[in-house]
């Protein structure tokens, strides 16, 4: 598929600091994409540059094949949902999703409002000022205020993170499910792994202005290429120089050898989280390791002799 | 709760006191007969407010709310721009509104004087456009309306400036961003979302200019040249040397009357828009 959104070496200096070296992409049309890393990666920056909020100090925007480096705003057609949603505080929900349509001397604005109001569940919430809205209906606002432009990619600038956790689970299924119903390209911007990981159909690990990996959320959570993505994506121990995750390792009496690798080791202690325990054991090595079990399989205690084991697929080697 | 009356006392005793007992006194002696050497003398009479009904002093009412009206425009005009640049600069802010508030470090009838070597015929701006040859007999700059109200936009400038910057300087830096992502262009940004939301402070600069203007009296006096008579002028006169206190404070009373009216209806119709 022809990509919708291409960035070509992009870089971007502060004085005194390089926020983005050099950063590559191609975003197909249609697709879900998020860029994942820590605050201060430049993940905020990259989405800045493509809304055109900012210019790039090199390198190259493209939407739909043209550049558009130099362009304004609103000479762009992307749209961003803000991380503090931006609503107009003078404006009721229909005035913020009738913006958009008015500035662009649109007709017939009736008619999508009513489509754009009801594709986020918001009817009978039209007329409320966004003070007298919630956390989850200010943000429906704030996405029905640009799908209703229809723009070839909806920027979402860290949309969840200012909801409380229960609502931001729920909402992850939903704006999975409104992507795939609209099929405008979405790139996600989030610090979140469970979030990128959870949503995307691709995601970018960046970090320090870089790009780490791209890949499926497969690909990056099962075959991370460096220390920093399999760390970032998940919990990870290193033994022996591999790299495997909890929930790989398993817990035995007795030692393991068919295909198996098998270490003998020390429970030191338990953790308990409801639908897992989290078992830490110290190898004869001196190595320690976190192990994720299932409650029923098997009860420990700290002190208690157990063989250490995973299966050698399962191993995360990294450059 | 006797921390806080101890703490309410001394603005309490300050306002009835040097506020409030004045105020009484100006509306009591309106109702009083002018003394033959000035001050005021019994018996009780409403004459003074029915003095107020020549048209003489209608029209000098309503020059007097047309300059007011015209200077507050005029600042609003000219202060917006000047408080949004100063909210969007990033590293001379603190400089810009020590500009603003400049003028405050002399007085104010110094720099009313100032004007005058400004604008008389044989002042800076007169002979300079006559040295250069753009004219060649002295632009009639001084004593007309026109000084006065330039006069009063330059007095009262700074108290529309201070709060529509404190407005503009809370705005979410995100909401301007947003409405350029909706595709609004800068003209539209400014008038859909930046106006609007710096309304409070628009109506707090209108209300600090608009009263002190419609009470001015030394601005008119040295800049309008006693041809400009308002309001503020007439109490003076009445005060001084007309030696009528019982009318001039009937024109001060009716005066406050208006203006409390006027503010109030207005503030009432903006947070009425505002709820």
């Amino acid at each position: 598929m022809k990509p919708i959104l291409e960035m070509r070496e992009l870089v971007k200096d502060y004085p005194g600091h390089r926020a983005l070296a050099g950063i590559s992409l191609s975003i197909p049309q249609g697709s879900f994409f998020s860029l994942l890393g820590p605050s201060g990666c430049g993940k905020t920056t990259t989405l800045r540059l493509v809304a055109g909020f900012e210019e790039p100090t090199s390198g190259d925007v493209l939407i739909n094949g043209e550049v558009v480096n130099r362009r304004k705003p609103y000479e762009r057609n992307v749209s961003t949902v803000f991380q503090s949603y931006a609503l107009f505080p003078h404006l009721s929900a229909r005035g913020n999703i009738e913006f958009g349509l008015r500035r662009h001397g649109v007709t017939e604005i009736d008619s999508r409002v009513e489509d754009a109001i009801r594709l986020v569940g918001l009817i009978g919430k039209e007329a409320r000022r966004p003070v007298e809205l919630s956390g989850g209906e200010r943000q429906r606002v704030a996405l029905a205020r640009s799908l209703i432009l229809a723009p070839d990619v909806l920027l979402l600038d860290e949309p969840l993170a200012a909801l409380d956790p229960k609502l931001r689970k729920q909402m992850r299924t939903e704006l999975k499910a409104m992507q795939r119903r609209v099929g405008i390209t979405f790139l996600l911007v989030t610090h979140d792994q469970e979030e990128a990981l959870s949503m995307s159909d691709q995601l970018a690990v960046m970090t320090e202005g870089r790009i780490e990996q791209i890949g499926s959320p497969q690909e990056v959570y099962l075959h991370p290429r460096t220390k920093f993505v399999a760390g970032f994506l998940g919990a990870v121990n290193w033994i022996a120089g591999v790299g495997i995750r909890p929930e790989a390792l398993r817990l035995a009496r007795e030692a393991q050898n068919h295909g198996a690798k098998s270490f003998p080791a020390m429970v030191t202690d338990l953790v308990f989280l409801g639908d897992c325990f989290q078992v830490v054991v110290r190898l004869n090595s001196g190595e320690e390791a976190v192990a994720q079990v299932h409650r029923s399989s098997m009860v420990f205690h700290p002190g208690q002799n157990v063989h250490l084991c995973w299966n050698p697929a399962d191993e995360i080697t990294v450059l | 709760m006797r921390l806080r009356f101890w703490f309410v006392m001394p603005t309490w005793v300050w306002m009835t006191g040097l506020f409030g007992a004045p105020l009484a006194i100006v509306f009591g002696y309106s109702f009083l007969t002018r003394g033959y050497y000035g001050g005021v003398a019994k018996p009780w009479t409403l004459e003074n407010y029915q003095r107020l009904f020549d048209p003489l002093y209608a029209t000098i009412l309503l020059r007097s709310f047309i300059m007011a009206f015209a200077a507050t425009g005029l600042c609003l005009l000219l202060a917006f721009p000047a408080a949004l640049f100063i909210s969007r600069s990033v590293k001379h802010k603190n400089l810009y509104l020590q500009l603003v508030m400049l003028p405050f470090w002399t007085s104010f009838l110094v720099r009313t004087y100032a004007w005058l070597f400004l604008l008389r015929d044989t002042g800076l701006i007169n002979t300079a456009l006559q040295k250069l040859g753009i004219i060649h007999s002295p632009l009639p700059l001084l004593y007309n309306d026109g000084a006065v109200l330039l006069g009063l936009v330059y007095a009262y400038l700074p108290f529309m400036v201070l709060p529509i910057y404190a407005t503009l300087e809370r705005l979410d830096p995100s909401l301007p961003e947003a409405a350029a992502d909706l595709g609004a262009r800068p003209w539209a940004t400014l008038l859909r979302v930046i106006v609007p939301l710096a309304r409070p402070g628009i109506i707090a600069g209108a209300v600090l200019v608009f009263i002190p203007c419609l009470g001015a009296f030394l601005t008119p006096d040295l800049l309008g040249g006693g041809r400009t008579v308002l309001v503020g002028n007439l109490v003076q006169n009445q005060f001084t040397t007309g030696r009528d206190w019982p009318f001039g404070s009937a024109v001060s009373a009716l005066l406050m009357l208006l203006v409390t009216l006027l503010v109030w209806e207005f503030l009432r119709r903006e947070t009425e828009h505002l709820s």
